[in-house]
């Protein structure tokens, strides 16, 4: 095989990191076999690669082979009757709805995007906006195949090889490569969602809102004015929505088809969203972003209940395609912290207030509310996520990361944590400390068995648990 | 390969990584251990730049790669002969992994044997130079232009001379490798500009390095190496096409190139 010509400079999500690496497209498993060996020849390190849409570096792999996994994307199975579903590793979440959507089924826990790839799914072990009823989308796989650096393809369950089931979902792709994933959907009656959206005027009272109407929501999730300060520091909007009951949507049978899941590619019927981020790149700097949060919050301060389809509720990153284009040359990135319920407000106020003392506001903010779960590298707390998109300029780079050095200390201090889809920045000090030595070993030593020559590296590996 | 490439670990034990908020180069400078390439290699390495430095003389090539190291750079040095044509790929694929990809490439290696006086012919020396010089730069720069076409970035940096302008009567060897260098590099522009990639000829004159012990007569316009590697960093940042350091060579040489023939053929330099 010609390294040579498979050279590619690939990037993360936020397209604020580049990297050059040989790429590879896999079809099939055997295809699989073939680089494992390839790279033990030419001592060359493998990363798998979806789409490529994570915001840091952990499908990346510079200097190394990075597995195109998108053409390994068919359905293999799917029973409506049973709701359970076997997939190759690179079908997207976009491929698996638009099959199960019109049987009446969803899939059970999905991103913000619809873009991503199972298997990506799985390596970050993802969450959704029901994550604290649910769990992760890890606790929704009934099993999957994986091929491990050794050659073995393995098939692991919650019973059968659950070491490495806790450990591969989650694993970051670093233990070996999913071939075929086995997933349990969720019945939906109705094409349609019910949402309820109000505002928060205060952090307080946004947490207070996430903790104690959860309990009452199937999905829940709030938008945090990044930007607001003072008494008004921390307030937003909550939306939260119940999959409808049977009976509940007479028109069940049009809703559910797929047509109606479509989101609009036009808006107000005339411009091409295409477009749209041109348009809004402008307002991205810190007077534009006031303006619309402010005019967003004023918005939202009729509370209101809507239904609209599963896609458009869901899949929000995609209402605007390419709007992470938005953010102009140096893109962006986005830090996400977990925190126990106990002390996320405090800690949040903290660094809210502190990127306002630095003139490094985030532009956008968005709360969830989670649990914990049993897999080895979880980001999982019970309490809330906060996710902070920040715009990156050749100015602010340095001062940026001071800024979000900070905050993981006061993360920590906190009894936070973080995940691995997400932070670009994260130290090797600070994955230990959330993480504790005890997961990182036993991580090693499940690594060291299922891939004893270290074919298995990315850029993410190399940086947080290489030393 | 015949010699493994010899390794050094960064200076603070961690080599650096890049994030989005510490965003990193990866070069590879061949012919790295003195003059041009050594001063490329040392103004780089304090630009976030991790630096693979290839160069046939072991001992000042491990100085260089200490003193960038324990001035908080990052350089890896892997002793090579260019003229070892063979060992180009296989070498060029660890580099790359070492460094965790690559960016941009600058050829610096180049000899220059004078024959010795206008009477004078020496073969081998000639060849020794079109191999060094020319073959050398295309054994590197084919397998590079490749992966640097299919990714559709990179930059690549040719030294040349202007002494590749004309043919002159002191010493037609290095002319002919230089003006053949020139001319590789001008057709991968060509190729490669419409693919992403930015293709920069770098002609200096005289410069205060071992090779001004072979130029004829006396030189002027001498520079420090320091100062041309300070030129070929700003034209890679404005990604130019072709330089002439100092800039007053362009000049002299758009001189030199209009001067007829019947008139150059009757000059002694």
């Amino acid at each position: 095989m010609n390294l040579t010509t498979r050279f590619a400079q690939l990037e993360n999500f936020g397209h604020s990191l580049k990297a050059t690496c040989y790429r590879i497209k896999i079809e099939k498993t055997e295809d699989l076999h073939e680089v494992f060996q390839l790279a033990r020849q030419s001592g060359l390190t493998v990363t798998a690669r979806g789409t490529g849409i994570s915001y840091n570096d952990v499908s990346l792999n510079g200097g190394g082979i990075v597995l195109d996994m998108s053409g390994m994307n068919q359905i293999l199975e799917w029973d409506p009757a049973s709701g359970v579903v076997r997939c190759e590793a690179g079908v997207t979440l976009e491929d698996l709805w638009k099959r199960v959507e019109p049987d009446g089924w969803w899939p059970p826990v999905v991103s913000g995007t619809m873009k991503t790839t199972l298997g990506g799914c799985l390596a970050a072990n993802i969450h959704g906006k029901n994550n604290f009823q649910v769990g992760t989308i890890g606790e929704h796989v009934t099993e999957f195949t994986a091929l491990l650096p050794t050659g073995a393809l393995v098939t692991c369950s919650p019973k059968k090889n659950a070491d490495l089931f806790y450990a591969m979902i989650s694993g970051l792709g670093m233990l070996g490569i999913f071939t075929t994933i086995t997933l349990k959907m969720k019945r939906i009656h109705s094409g349609l969602i019910s949402v309820d959206a109000w505002h928060v005027p205060t952090l307080r009272r946004h947490l207070g809102d996430l903790l104690e109407h959860a309990p009452r929501y199937d999905y829940i999730v709030g938008w945090l004015d990044t930007l607001a300060t003072g008494n008004s520091l921390g307030r937003g909007q909550i939306h939260a929505a119940n999959n409808l009951k049977e009976g509940e949507d007479p028109n069940a049978r049009e809703t559910m088809k797929l047509s109606y899941q479509h989101l609009p590619d036009r808006l107000f019927g005339v411009m091409p969203k295409s477009l749209l981020h041109y348009f809004m790149n402008p307002f991205l700097n810190n007077a534009g972003v006031r303006l619309i949060n402010t005019a967003k919050y004023a918005a939202s301060l009729r509370r209101h209940t809507f239904r609209e389809s599963h896609a458009e509720f869901h899949f929000l990153l995609d209402y605007v395609p390419d709007w992470e284009r938005s953010f102009g040359r140096g893109g962006l990135i986005q830090y996400q912290s977990f925190l126990p319920k106990e002390t996320a407000a405090d800690a949040w106020r903290e660094m809210i207030q502190l990127s306002h003392r630095r003139g490094l506001p985030a532009y956008l903010g968005v709360t969830k509310r989670h649990r914990p779960d049993n897999f080895l590298l979880s980001h999982a707390v019970d309490g809330f996520s906060l996710a902070m998109d920040f715009k990156v300029t050749d100015r602010n780079r340095a001062p940026l990361r001071n800024l979000l050095l900070e905050f993981d200390r006061i993360v920590l201090n906190a009894g936070g944590r973080f995940y691995f889809a997400k932070n670009s920045e994260t130290s090797p000090e600070t994955a230990r400390a959330f993480l504790g030595e005890e997961t990182i070993a036993k991580f090693k030593k499940l690594k060291k068995r299922c891939d004893p020559h270290g074919l298995l590296e990315s850029d993410l590996y190399r940086r947080v648990f290489g030393s | 390969m015949s010699d493994a490439p010899k390794l050094f670990a960064p200076a603070q034990g961690r080599s650096p990584y890049a994030t989005p908020l510490t965003p990193r180069r990866r070069g590879l400078i061949i012919g790295a251990s003195t003059g041009l390439g050594a001063a490329l290699a040392q103004k780089l390495a304090g630009q976030e730049t991790s630096l693979a430095l290839v160069a046939r003389s072991k001992d000042k090539l491990d100085a260089l790669c200490r003193q960038i190291n324990a001035n908080g750079g990052y350089a890896l040095a892997y002793q090579h002969d260019v003229c070892n044509y063979d060992e180009v790929p296989a070498l060029l694929r660890k580099i790359v992994a070492d460094l965790g990809g690559l960016d941009f490439v600058i050829y610096a290696a180049g000899i220059n044997l004078p024959p010795g006086g206008m009477d004078k012919y020496n073969f081998e020396n000639d060849r020794k130079m079109i191999e060094v010089n020319l073959i050398g730069a295309m054994a590197w720069l084919t397998p590079i232009a490749e992966m640097f076409q299919s990714a559709g970035a990179g930059q690549i940096v040719g030294i040349s001379s202007v002494a590749g302008d004309r043919g002159r009567v002191g010493n037609p060897g290095y002319n002919t490798s230089k003006a053949g260098l020139t001319t590789y590099l001008e057709a991968l522009r060509n190729r490669l500009t419409r693919r992403g990639v930015n293709v920069l000829t770098v002609k200096p004159g005289f410069m205060k390095t071992e090779m001004l012990k072979a130029a004829q007569g006396v030189p002027f316009f001498v520079i420090e190496p320091e100062r041309a590697a300070e030129d070929i960093l700003r034209a890679m940042q404005k990604r130019k096409q072709t330089i002439y350091t100092l800039s007053i060579w362009r000049w002299i040489m758009l001189i030199i190139r209009h001067i007829p023939s019947f008139i150059f053929r009757r000059l002694s330099f």
